[in-house]
């Protein structure tokens, strides 16, 4: 793309919005070209999203100007932004659930209704740009990747010419993002403008041709992709230099068998098999990661050793400091929890598990320490200092500590749910995509808090989406397929390739000959 | 034994004020609005008619026209006020539901008996109610040929115009909320407020009309049994419960006017049945419990629904939420 055919979609000059005292966006100014792909780079809480809600027409800015095309717009409805030829593509769908796809698309046209000529419209349109969608399909009966893509064909439907792809790859698996990827590609030599919100440096350098960063709703300053680095723009997004890399400590004491599992199958309600005669270990002061594709049985084996999920055979055996062994199937969850081991897991919509939404970031601490003491009453000033230590260590971006929790950004709201169990000090902690959806600063503040458990002699039970990460953190890692172990490798040398082929094919490569 | 031919009749005139609550309830929870003003507003719309038509007996004229065609104006207005209320308290300003329909239900019957009360007062009667007589005449009137059909007639031609117009009413809503764009609209407002918005759909006006025109559709059913079903004699809290059975029909009916028409009259049927099955005189108590029949159905019919557990047929997802643009 050459300096000189560069043609503005949009421009935005000084657009400020403030949410009572939090300032979201202040005097941001920024311009997004035709037939560009630009990344919408910012920690949690920076305004990313704010931003492009405002072009979106979800919110009104309180100051501020919108040009688009290089013609001054009011946006005050999503009304006006579909007018305008801006389509946003929400982190949280928004599709309605008991229609079909085509009626999803459709919805908010005027005219008379015309299921049939839409549908062959929807369909021309997925020819064109390499979509899969069934319009005839529920949306409820559809997968993550399904739903997004009805959404990216909906805001094409309507004739969009901008595209704001709002953290687009976060639910998404590495096969879907390529396909997603290829789709965007398409669109930008069609001459559509894109913006994409992503916390996935390498995501970034793979598909955009510019990137623009926000911090504390400030914008910092634009490049072209292809001359920076992920460390320039980690540093530009936290306005510090920040050290990524992951280490691997070794723990104050010896590695001692903490809990051992062996044998263990779970059947679902529906009589799915979800675990079949999983048998592992797992030492204090090590981190066992687990690698799997998403659905393949990670949640029900947390969830059994938690004591949350009933387990037709097999045993769990949490072994003591002393030798002892005490079998957790058929134990109470509460007392489970209260011997340390401790759960915490992070839904795709975050909010479903652990926390409570309208209730505040004190409060959701005392949904694990309630019970502490013994008087009628509750102690509101041990849960409160707590909320305090988390959002201080965390940085967690909250107007204060009563604040709801729903309140937050979806990345903040994260932070208050692991630090909350990271903070119960636990002897097995399991944590399951602890950074789904947070931004690369505080994915490694919470690397650091599990590595200083590791150290303080926790045993850690790591569910992670990303295999770097997951290669780099684990001392071992165990890989699911289907339920079941597809194996146990060691995490100093495993490599990315074995351990993507066993999360596919039961055993990886070899059994693949046979 | 059981006499068909009489008891058809009476469970259809039972239903008809049912069928208009159920219809004007399900528009109104397809918005997402839950609005337990209903039994309130079809005492309203009740009592307005009766107003109107008091009124104009009382000036002496009697053209069959006007005889309609004011008291069921005045019912649509009243009950159009109360669903304005409804709307600008729930929607506007945001308040609970629940407690705003509740309230509205306390309001409407008591306005329903306030100004029931004085028309009494006014007319002098000795019994504590009004007979509209010639209002109720044209109101009930039959079909023409309904006389000469035998007990086809009696069956399905026997009843007042109102009764036709539920039918009609909760045909096309029906269609109307499947077929038609509009119809599209109001559930996506209904499912998930915040989706339809970014759709560019306006949720406050359609969140207003459909409760409006649900309330409307509603007060007829208030209408319909003063004047049809009652033979045009109001007294004080003569009209029950009907208005939680219309609420009922709603979650039985899964939402769907068109099985409403056959369901209410159902519920109808099974509000008098106690009536028609012999008991004996020493054993009056049974009767009582035949009348816990549409509510004992309704429960059934509840926890069927729950544990066929299909995303259908489950309520509109945002009902009973109030929906703020900005909020986070």
């Amino acid at each position: 793309m050459s300096e000189t055919k560069k043609e503005t979609a949009i421009s935005v000059r000084d657009l400020s919005k403030s949410f009572g005292h939090v300032h979201a966006n202040t005097h941001v100014t920024m311009d997004l070209y035709k037939g560009e792909i630009l990344a919408l780079l910012g920690e949690n809480g920076s305004g990313k999203t704010t931003l492009m809600n405002m072009l979106a027409g979800i919110y009104y800015p309180d100051e501020g100007q919108i040009f688009v095309n290089g013609k001054e717009v009011s946006i005050r409805s999503p009304k006006d932004a579909f007018n305008n030829g801006i389509g946003m593509v929400h982190q949280h769908f928004k599709l309605i659930d008991v229609l079909t796809a085509a009626e999803n698309i459709i919805l908010g046209e005027e005219g008379k209704l015309d299921i049939k000529s839409a549908c062959a419209k929807i369909r021309e349109i997925c020819d064109k740009y390499g979509f899969d969608v069934d319009p005839n399909k529920k949306i409820f009966n559809m997968s993550v990747s399904e739903k997004q893509t009805v959404e990216i064909v909906k805001v094409l439907y309507r004739g969009a010419d901008i595209l704001i792809l709002d953290e687009p790859t976060a639910v998404l698996t590495p096969q879907e993002t390529e396909k997603l990827f290829a789709v965007m590609r398409n669109m930008r030599s069609d001459g559509k403008a894109i913006i994409i919100i992503t916390h996935k440096l390498n995501e970034v350098k793979e598909i955009s041709d510019r990137v623009a960063i926000l911090r504390q709703g400030e914008y910092i300053g634009d490049m072209i992709t292809a001359n920076t680095n992920a460390q320039e723009m980690t540093n530009m997004m936290v306005g510090r230099q920040v050290v990524l890399n992951i280490e691997r400590p070794q723990p104050l004491e010896a590695p001692k068998k903490r809990l051992v599992v062996e044998g263990v199958t779970v059947v679902d309600e529906e009589g799915v098999t979800k675990l079949k005669d999983i048998s592992f270990d797992v030492e204090s002061g090590q981190i066992l990661g687990i690698a799997g594709i998403s659905g393949c049985g990670q949640k029900e084996l947390l969830e059994a050793i938690a004591g949350l999920q009933p387990v037709q055979s097999g045993s769990i055996r949490y072994i003591n400091d002393d030798g002892t062994q005490e079998e957790l199937i058929g134990m109470d969850p509460q007392k489970i929890t209260q011997m340390g081991v401790a759960l915490s897991f992070v839904p795709e919509d975050r909010l479903g598990m652990g926390l409570v939404g309208n209730m505040d970031l004190a409060e959701n601490m005392m949904l694990r320490s309630f019970r502490d003491n013994n008087t009628p009453f509750t102690d509101r000033k041990k849960p409160h200092d707590l909320a305090e230590k988390i959002v201080d260590t965390l940085d967690v971006k909250t107007p204060g500590i009563d604040t709801p929790v729903r309140k937050l950004s979806g990345g903040n709201v994260q932070k208050v749910l692991v630090g909350r169990e990271i903070a119960n000090s636990p002897s097995v902690l399991m944590t399951a995509y602890a950074v789904r959806g947070l931004d690369i600063n505080s994915s490694y503040t919470i690397y650091d808090l599990i590595n200083m458990q590791k150290i303080k002699g926790v045993a850690v039970i790591f569910v992670g989406e990303d295999l770097d990460v997951l290669l780099q953190i684990s001392d071992r890692i165990l890989v699911l397929c289907d339920g079941q172990v597809s194996g146990i490798i060691d995490g100093k040398t495993a490599d990315k390739n074995t351990v993507g082929m066993m999360m596919t094919k039961l055993g990886g490569e070899d059994k693949n000959e046979d | 034994m059981f006499d068909l031919v009489t008891f058809i009749p009476r469970a259809v005139g039972q239903g008809i004020p049912l069928l208009f609550g159920s219809t004007g309830e399900i528009l109104t929870e397809k918005s997402g609005n839950l609005n337990l003003g209903i039994p309130g507003v079809m005492y309203v719309g009740g009592i307005c008619g009766v107003i109107g038509a008091f009124f104009y007996e009382q000036s002496g004229s009697n053209i069959p026209a006007l005889s309609i065609m004011i008291p069921l104006l005045c019912s649509l207005v009243g009950s159009l006020l109360m669903g304005l209320i409804f709307c600008f308290l729930t929607v506007s300003l945001r308040a609970n539901q629940n407690v705003t329909g509740l309230a509205m239900t306390t309001f409407g019957v008591g306005v329903g008996n306030f100004f029931g009360g004085s028309l009494i007062k006014i007319s002098g009667a000795d019994v504590p109610s009004i007979a509209l007589s010639a209002t109720s005449a044209v109101f009930s009137k039959k079909l023409p040929f309904a006389g000469k059909c035998g007990w086809f007639g009696e069956i399905f031609l026997s009843y007042g115009f109102l009764a036709y117009l539920a039918i009609i009413i909760a045909l096309v809503a029906a269609y109307i909320i499947k077929h038609t764009r509009v119809g599209l609209h109001l559930r996506a407002v209904g499912e998930d407020p915040a989706t339809a918005d970014a759709a560019g759909i306006n949720v406050i006006a359609y969140k207003y009309f459909a409760t409006c025109i649900g309330c409307m559709i509603a007060g007829l059913g208030g209408l319909y049994y003063v004047m049809d079903y009652a033979c045009g004699v109001w007294s004080n809290d003569a009209f029950g419960d009907r208005g939680w059975l219309a609420i009922a029909l709603v979650i039985f009916t899964i939402w769907r006017p068109n099985v409403s028409v056959l369901a209410s009259i159902m519920f109808g049927g099974l509000y008098i049945l106690y009536m028609y099955i012999p008991t004996g005189m020493e054993h009056m108590e049974i009767k009582e419990l035949y009348k816990m029949l549409p509510y004992v159905v309704t429960l059934i019919v509840l926890v069927i629904t729950s544990m066929r557990n299909k995303r259908e047929n489950q309520p509109p997802e945002s009902l009973g939420q109030a929906y703020f643009r900005e909020a986070r």
